[in-house]
């Protein structure tokens, strides 16, 4: 039996579990009496779950812990009293500016396009990418780090992809963006525009092998049809069906609602600096 | 094998796409190719694969993209020595580098071999992963230096981190080595 498939390799996919597992627990989420008690719960805004993902933990069970979450969660909101960190999704066009010693006026400023997103609690983080003399270059940020001195969106939209990693296999004149950008308003409660550009990727080798990652953002990836044979297998259609995973990978409904509840106090300051971001942005563009 | 009901010849077989398998008789009691290969894709898993990845050494992860020995580099200097090199499609290759993990990163001194000659360089653009605030290049840029530590080249032409105003400061000594020249010649810092 087997005989074509090495031993080893077959160790790695039938070997026993080990003798002993140890399994992270996380206590069940029980709401708490008093807060649950009080009828002043105001009426959640809809997208606090766009505009703040980093505010629901990690749901990862091994890295839960009830009252770390509840700590970050206050520093973060100290730190955005400070320093107002706008709205932004993956494809708005931003610029950092950091306090750098090493810079000759002792800031460093970097225009970029938001490629990807990730972290939670204080650990969040976002990448922008622009091409500086013919040169790609990204620049990681940690939204919370005291080094940040202002984070601007100079355009907020949205692509048709959760992740612009593509970018850095397209021609470079889709991630070029001027450093001395104006800054583009949005009028007052307008939705985010969904900017629907089709990219045009350089040919073969890439980072990744894109015509496996179901990408809505790019032109026709002209591959011969082996490569989508091979897209084909690999491809796992049932995971959208897979509800354990989604339990897993998200944080239940109700304690979602119970952090956001829980910052709701601090929501008008945090929507003041949201419109104040947006008024200073309507100043500097008239100037 | 037998978990799934099914010989290694019948799921080769199955896993070998229809179109193939019209050249062959189809065999009796085996109904319906297109769906027995979806099928068997489904469960015939990463076994298939990896063995044939084990037979022809291929890599199933992405690389890290580190510099190390045998890394081609990319000379951002006006040079003519660096100039000529990259025109002709004989990008240098990174032969040392002088650190003690042998893999370089922002700032660090390689010895490159670049048409037949042995010169040092600097490393001004990475593109591994970086740390936060650390940029993180398309490409991996070097400086051609002499052994005085002042570049080959009269200009770089593309943005250079401002890590290496510490980075090169600190790795000068004084009345020896001096590679601060380099950032008297960039053109923009990142």
């Amino acid at each position: 039996m087997l005989s074509a498939v090495p031993r080893r390799i077959f160790h790695t996919f039938f070997r026993k579990p080990p003798a002993q597992r140890v399994t992270a627990k996380v206590p069940p989420y029980i709401r708490d009496q008093l807060d649950s008690n009080t009828d002043n719960e105001q009426p959640l805004p809809h997208d606090f779950r766009t505009v703040y993902p980093e505010f629901l933990p990690d749901p990862r069970p091994e890295w839960r812990n009830r009252l770390r979450e509840r700590l970050e969660r206050n520093d973060m909101l100290t730190r955005r009293s400070v320093v107002a960190i706008p709205e932004f999704y993956i494809g708005s066009i931003m610029a950092v500016t950091v306090g750098d010693r090493n810079a000759s006026d002792k800031t460093n400023r970097f225009v970029g396009i938001c490629i990807s997103r990730g972290g939670t609690g204080l650990r969040a983080w976002f990448n922008l990418r622009n091409v500086i003399d013919h040169q790609g270059l990204e620049i990681m940020y940690e939204m919370y780090s005291p080094l940040i001195r202002n984070i601007e969106v100079l355009r907020l939209e949205k692509r048709l992809d959760e992740e612009l990693l593509y970018l850095r296999d397209a021609l470079p004149e889709y991630s070029t963006f001027p450093l001395d950008m104006e800054p583009e308003l949005l009028p007052e409660g307008a939705p985010v525009p969904i900017n629907d550009i089709k990219v045009k990727l350089k040919p073969r080798p890439w980072h990744e092998r894109w015509e496996r990652k179901n990408l809505q953002g790019v032109q026709d990836l002209g591959l011969p049809q082996r490569f989508y044979n091979k897209a084909k297998l690999h491809e796992k259609p049932w995971e959208k069906y897979d509800l354990m995973m989604e339990y897993r990978a998200t944080i239940p409904e109700e304690e979602q609602a119970d952090i956001f509840h829980e910052i709701a106090p601090h929501y008008q300051q945090l929507e003041s600096s949201r419109r104040q971001s947006k008024r200073r942005l309507a100043q500097t563009s008239r100037y | 094998m037998e978990r799934w009901g099914a010989s290694m010849k019948e799921i080769e077989r199955a896993i070998s796409p229809p179109h193939e398998q019209k050249k062959s008789k189809p065999k009796e009691g085996l109904t319906g190719a297109k769906e027995r290969w979806t099928e068997a894709m489904n469960v015939v898993p990463a076994i298939l694969r990896a063995a044939r990845c084990e037979g022809s050494r291929l890599h199933t992860s992405s690389s890290l993209r580190h510099i190390q020995k045998q890394t081609r580099l990319r000379v951002v200097d006006n040079s003519e020595l660096g100039k000529s090199a990259m025109l002709e499609g004989r990008p240098p290759r990174c032969i040392h580098v002088y650190n003690k993990k042998g893999i370089g990163r922002t700032g660090d001194k390689v010895l490159v071999a670049i048409k037949g000659q042995k010169k040092q360089a600097i490393l001004t653009g990475c593109h591994q992963d970086q740390f936060p605030l650390m940029p993180k290049f398309d490409s991996n840029n070097i400086v051609l230096v002499d052994e005085n530590g002042s570049p080959l080249g009269t200009r770089i032409h593309v943005p250079i981190p401002t890590f290496l105003r510490k980075k090169l400061t600190e790795m000068s000594r004084p009345k020896g080595v001096d590679y601060t020249k380099i950032l008297a010649i960039a053109t923009r810092f990142v």
